[in-house]
């Protein structure tokens, strides 16, 4: 227990950095920001309770705030989505519930399974990220085609990181 | 009240959700009205450091280009330098002059942090409170303007960059002398637009724009760009003119913060204008 509590506090921090250091500074035309930190949320084991996913939520949205001297932004948008994910997992749960100990990755749940539940999570995320930045119904268009690009790039971005989790070996 | 109680556990999570979602809500407002957040911004402790660490790394790969601007600003200075002038008569006195007073006093910092991607962008300088550093100073590099001092904590300041949709400069066309200001809008960094000039000015591309003066916060004639495009919407009265930035805000390191020192006095004199009404 402690172990694996240890491992997600070092993860976080190497998160954290990654996407505060390396990924903000990266941009395509100005136009699309890829935002890989919100992995974390999506990582989570099943039977983190609720209550902690929101916390952690918050806690790794002021952190990468503080980065970008947007407080408030980020934090909100990874709110509403640490909410939304409960609501995610219970409405694509796979027939007989999920199994114990098991995490939401694609070895375990399926491409498919992984990928319907990442995008609708990072969508969210970004939309609200987008949304609340620009804070203009004038550019509608304009905010909604980066907030596109930009859950296209994080999409690529998390299901890289996948492919770097997958383990063959202890393939059932 | 038993009831109420078991209202509340059932629902724990949705009024944490809403719990955390009004502080964000409070944070972001706040935040966006002031930008005074003490703790959570970059010119914090911790992450300012950070930063300052990961410049000082990437500081060694732009050290020739650096040498190079330094050593071109040296010889500028030199030339403007007493010495570097000879008497041409040899009966002119030099006469202690009082009527100059010295206006600006210049200090140099480097960029540590920075964004040019967002609506709002902010640089992050190694310059702080210790070093007298006051928020509403402007601050330059060699070749340009770059933005207006907002938060200071000790060792650290950020600067709201010329790159910020509420960051308007008051610039001059250096040849004809007509006044307006630069506003910045989401999208190329390199290009801002100069709002205010009136359709019969003359215009050309590669016309210099520089600082007006107008603004306490930048002495007259700080290079801004130079006009990259322009063209008269049909129907208005102003040009919508174009601007490509003489700085290049992705490579900025040295900077100068500016201090002027009759902006008191400037404020002071203007400030009855507005009693008086």
């Amino acid at each position: 227990m402690i172990v694996t509590v240890f491992k997600q506090v070092v993860i976080f921090f190497l998160l954290v950095l990654f996407q505060g250091l390396i990924l903000n500074n990266i941009e395509f035309g100005s136009y699309v920001v890829p935002f890989l930190y919100v992995i974390f949320i999506l990582a989570l084991p099943f039977e983190t309770p609720n209550w902690l996913v929101l916390i952690i939520g918050f806690v790794l949205g002021l952190t990468i705030d503080s980065f970008t001297n947007t407080l408030g932004m980020h934090t909100s948008a990874t709110v509403i989505m640490a909410f939304c994910r409960a609501y995610v997992l219970k409405l694509i749960k796979p027939r007989g519930g999920y199994e114990f100990s098991s995490k939401p990755t694609v070895q375990m749940m399926g491409l498919s399974w992984y990928f319907l539940y990442a995008t609708v999570l990072v969508f969210i995320h970004h939309f609200f990220l987008f949304y609340i930045e620009s804070f203009k119904i004038s550019q509608f268009f304009y905010t909604f085609g980066r907030a596109i690009a930009s859950v296209f790039f994080t999409m690529v971005l998390v299901l890289i990181v996948q492919l770097f989790n997958y383990k063959p070996s202890t393939k059932e | 009240m038993r009831d109420l109680i078991r209202f509340f556990t059932k629902n724990s999570f949705v009024f944490i959700f809403l719990f955390l979602l009004t502080i964000s809500f409070v944070l972001l407002v706040k935040n966006n009205n002031y930008q005074n957040s003490k703790v959570f911004n970059s010119s914090n402790f911790l992450i300012g450091n950070l930063h300052a660490t990961i410049n000082n790394i990437n500081g060694y790969f732009n050290l020739k280009e650096e040498n190079k601007e330094l050593a071109e600003q040296n010889a500028r200075l030199q030339s403007s330098n007493i010495l570097s002038f000879t008497k041409i008569f040899g009966t002119t006195v030099i006469i202690k002059d009082t009527s100059y007073f010295q206006k600006y006093v210049y200090s140099s910092a480097m960029a540590i942090n920075g964004t040019t991607n967002n609506r709002e962008n902010y640089f992050t300088l190694d310059k702080g409170t210790l070093n007298g550093i006051k928020a509403g100073m402007g601050v330059v590099s060699s070749t340009g303007v770059v933005g207006t001092v907002k938060n200071v904590s000790q060792n650290f300041c950020s600067v709201m960059s010329v790159l910020h949709e509420k960051n308007a400069v008051s610039a001059k066309i250096k040849k004809s002398g007509y006044i307006g200001s630069i506003v910045w809008e989401l999208g190329d960094y390199r290009v801002a637009q100069l709002k205010d000039i009136p359709n019969h000015v003359k215009l050309q591309i590669g016309d210099t724009i520089i600082t007006s003066g107008y603004s306490l916060v930048y002495p007259e004639g700080i290079l801004i760009g130079r006009i990259k495009e322009f063209y008269l919407p049909e129907g208005e009265n102003f040009y919508t003119i174009k601007v490509e930035f003489s700085v290049d805000y992705k490579k900025l390191s040295h900077v100068f913060i500016i201090k002027s020192l009759m902006k008191e006095e400037q404020q002071k004199l203007e400030a009855l204008n507005d009693i008086a009404k």
